[in-house]
């Protein structure tokens, strides 16, 4: 029987299907932070239970953590006590902890990938919605809540019920100055923010297939934005060559084994999906959002809807998101001032990432009164960057490289964006506050968001680039 | 304390709005907690208050009008997108609310609601609207909520739509059962199934 991707792998981890239920689903990696497994650490030790395969859960401090003077204690107390905890509960636990001050430390959804512990095939799951990231190397990777941590911690399986399964085929050739970033911010402008509740999402497609695995990442990273249960794209030589020699990647003969495996996951020719979208590459601009929900998204050369444009059940929600952004219907979007610019978050702020961004910005000076904040996925993006010489290219042009975490895509640590203030950021969600109460936020692709930090307004790269 | 839900018979909290995110239901600066206590105080926090300060309420906030009140919240769809954060569904239970109602949820936002004991109540867009209309004309409008019939009805006209939930699920509620005891009996299933499992 011909199968899809996403069916190879989930029927391969069903333990059990319980009837007019959920099936009893096997994870084999579970990443953890220190903000959403707390409650789940003392709801198992609430029970008298150890964590059950330790060696399968991956650790790492992100989402509260400073971005300047790491090897400073923490300053803000109840950050530092959930990192503290974290820091506890693994030495208990006997997990791997890649914490403050690890060489690898860094974004959960960084340095899964970078490590070699993501690989194709696998049922991956985080208490992080942005967890679908993993799914661009051919797995089933999404995002739980803490009582299903808990679960996973308890007996490595989770109650899922199987998803609908879409398939986005994007074919032809990206226009000059368009990223991977354009395209899954243009999907979603599409299909709105709840396009794809519900779905399994499988990107493919020439377009797709023709991207750097770190660009596959940033697309899968924003399914979550349309509601997906997961995005996935199926592993080839890209995937592949990239995997090859990472610390934890299969070796030797366990490479082979596996690789003869990773071969078989792909959608079959006549595999049945419940939905399909298809794309051209050419119909794709650089892309922004103006409003608060990432389906709030245009063409950077784009006007924001106006009201007759809209339905009159939809105008409330809209308006109102509107006037948070401080922005009038029917406006261009091209020329808006910014004040501040964010290079990073789990969706862009790999070593690629930040290489457009010094590519772009190479001999030029920032804009006066634009702040620029670029934070390194991980100690090892960072590391790379420092020896590229691309720290140099970014303190020339008035930048900081900061040290790796969260930072301002959610600014549970200092990194927040001041209330009013515009802030053009490679992050993945513009929700009201996301940033900072009432901060201001333009999502785009680190090209644009270079062009802003260097201009201090939202413009088209196109027409920058030589 | 049982934590089993079947019949809920209450007034509403009417959120009229689509894409309800969960960082606006708890905005992440509150997710320092080690626990799962307390989230009821900052549920939609930056909705509720001027400039996070508890003395200035934001008067025009569903939260802050005195006419509504009780354990079903009603909100327009696609609510609980974002954000995995449990600690969403924590608030809202902290809170007070035993129902939520819309025509569309997030899907891990459901699922947490369902393994925190708030059932999440999926309507069609017209009797969504239908109550809203109901409870916009009459702040007392009552709502019951009958899980083991899986029926929503306005109580004051009789109007009632049924609601899907896997049989499983409703059990669990039913019952008061989480998803972990259920998973931590099966343990010897989940032994021999990794002794074959690549």
């Amino acid at each position: 029987m011909s199968k899809s991707l996403f069916e190879k792998i989930w029927d391969t981890h069903v333990v059990k299907q319980i009837e007019d239920g959920p099936a009893v689903l096997y994870i084999d990696k579970h990443f953890i932070h220190e903000v959403t497994s707390p409650q789940a650490f003392r709801g198992l030790e609430n029970r008298g239970m150890k964590v059950f395969r330790p060696e399968k859960i991956v650790a790492t401090a992100d989402h509260n953590v400073p971005t300047m003077n790491q090897h400073l204690p923490i300053k803000e107390e109840l950050s530092r006590l959930q990192v503290e905890a974290l820091i506890k509960n693994c030495a208990q636990q006997g997990i791997e902890l890649y914490g403050l001050g690890h060489q690898y430390q860094g974004i959960v959804h960084v340095i899964g990938p970078e490590l070699g512990f993501t690989q194709p095939g696998m049922t991956i799951v985080c208490g992080d919605s942005h967890t679908s990231t993993h799914g661009a190397f051919g797995s089933i990777a999404f995002g739980i809540g803490t009582s299903e941590v808990e679960m996973v911690m308890a007996t490595q399986c989770l109650m899922q019920s199987k998803p609908k399964l879409m398939r986005i085929n994007i074919e032809g050739e990206l226009n000059r100055g368009v990223v991977s970033k354009d395209i899954i911010l243009y999907i979603i402008a599409r299909i709105s923010a709840s396009g794809a509740t519900g779905y399994a999402v499988e990107y493919a497609g020439s377009a797709i297939r023709a991207l750097s695995m770190e660009a596959r990442m940033t697309i899968c990273n924003m399914s979550i934005e349309m509601g997906a249960r997961c995005g996935m794209i199926a592993p080839d030589e890209t995937t592949f060559n990239y995997m090859k020699g990472r610390v934890y990647a299969p070796k030797d003969e366990a490479w082979e084994r596996s690789l003869a495996y990773w071969k078989t996951l792909f959608s079959d020719e006549d595999a049945v999906f419940d939905k399909e979208i298809n794309i051209q590459a050419a119909d794709i601009e650089p892309m922004i959002t103006y409003g608060t929900n990432p389906g709030m998204g245009v063409g950077v050369n784009g006007t924001l809807p106006a009201e007759n444009e809209l339905e009159e059940k939809e105008k409330p929600s809209y308006l109102k998101s509107l006037s948070y952004m401080g922005l009038q219907p029917g406006a261009k979007i091209k020329g808006q001032k910014v004040d501040y610019v964010f290079i990073g978050s789990c969706t862009n702020s790999r070593i690629e990432d930040l290489r457009m961004v010094a590519s772009f910005v190479n001999g030029k000076q920032k804009a006066d009164d634009v702040e620029v904040w670029i934070v390194p996925g991980s100690r090892q993006v960072e590391k790379q960057a420092r020896e590229e010489g691309i720290d140099k290219i970014f303190e020339a042009a008035g930048f900081i490289l900061r040290q790796p975490g969260c930072s301002a895509c959610l600014g549970m640590n200092e990194d927040k964006i001041p209330a009013g203030k515009y802030c053009i950021s490679t992050s993945n969600r513009n929700f009201e506050g996301r940033q900072g109460p009432n901060a201001r936020t333009f999502l785009a692709s680190p090209l644009t968001a270079a062009l802003a930090a260097i201009t201090g307004e939202v413009g088209d790269i196109r027409e920058h680039l030589s | 304390m049982s934590k089993a839900i079947n019949i809920i018979n209450s007034t509403t909290v009417p959120l009229d709005r689509e894409n309800v995110d969960t960082d606006q239901i708890i905005p992440a600066r509150f997710l320092k907690a080690t626990s799962r206590d307390g989230f009821g105080k900052n549920l939609f926090r930056d909705w509720r208050y001027h400039d996070d300060d508890e003395s200035q309420p934001k008067e025009d906030f569903v939260l802050n009008d005195k006419r509504y009140s009780g354990k079903i919240l009603v909100a327009a769809k696609n609510f609980g997108c974002g954000s995995s954060r449990e600690h969403a569904a924590w608030a809202i239970k902290d809170y007070g609310f035993d129902v939520v109602v819309s025509s569309f949820f997030a899907d891990i936002f459901k699922n947490n609601a369902l393994n925190n004991f708030l059932l999440p109540v999926v309507v069609t867009e017209p009797f969504l609207e239908k109550i809203f209309q109901a409870v916009k004309k009459d702040p007392q409008t009552v709502l019951e909520v009958n899980l083991e019939k899986q029926q929503i009805m306005i109580r004051e006209t009789g109007e009632a739509e049924g609601f899907e939930i896997n049989h499983y699920k409703k059990t669990c509620l039913l019952n008061g059962y989480d998803d972990i005891d259920y998973l931590i009996s099966m343990k010897d299933e989940i032994e021999k199934f990794e002794s074959t499992h690549i």
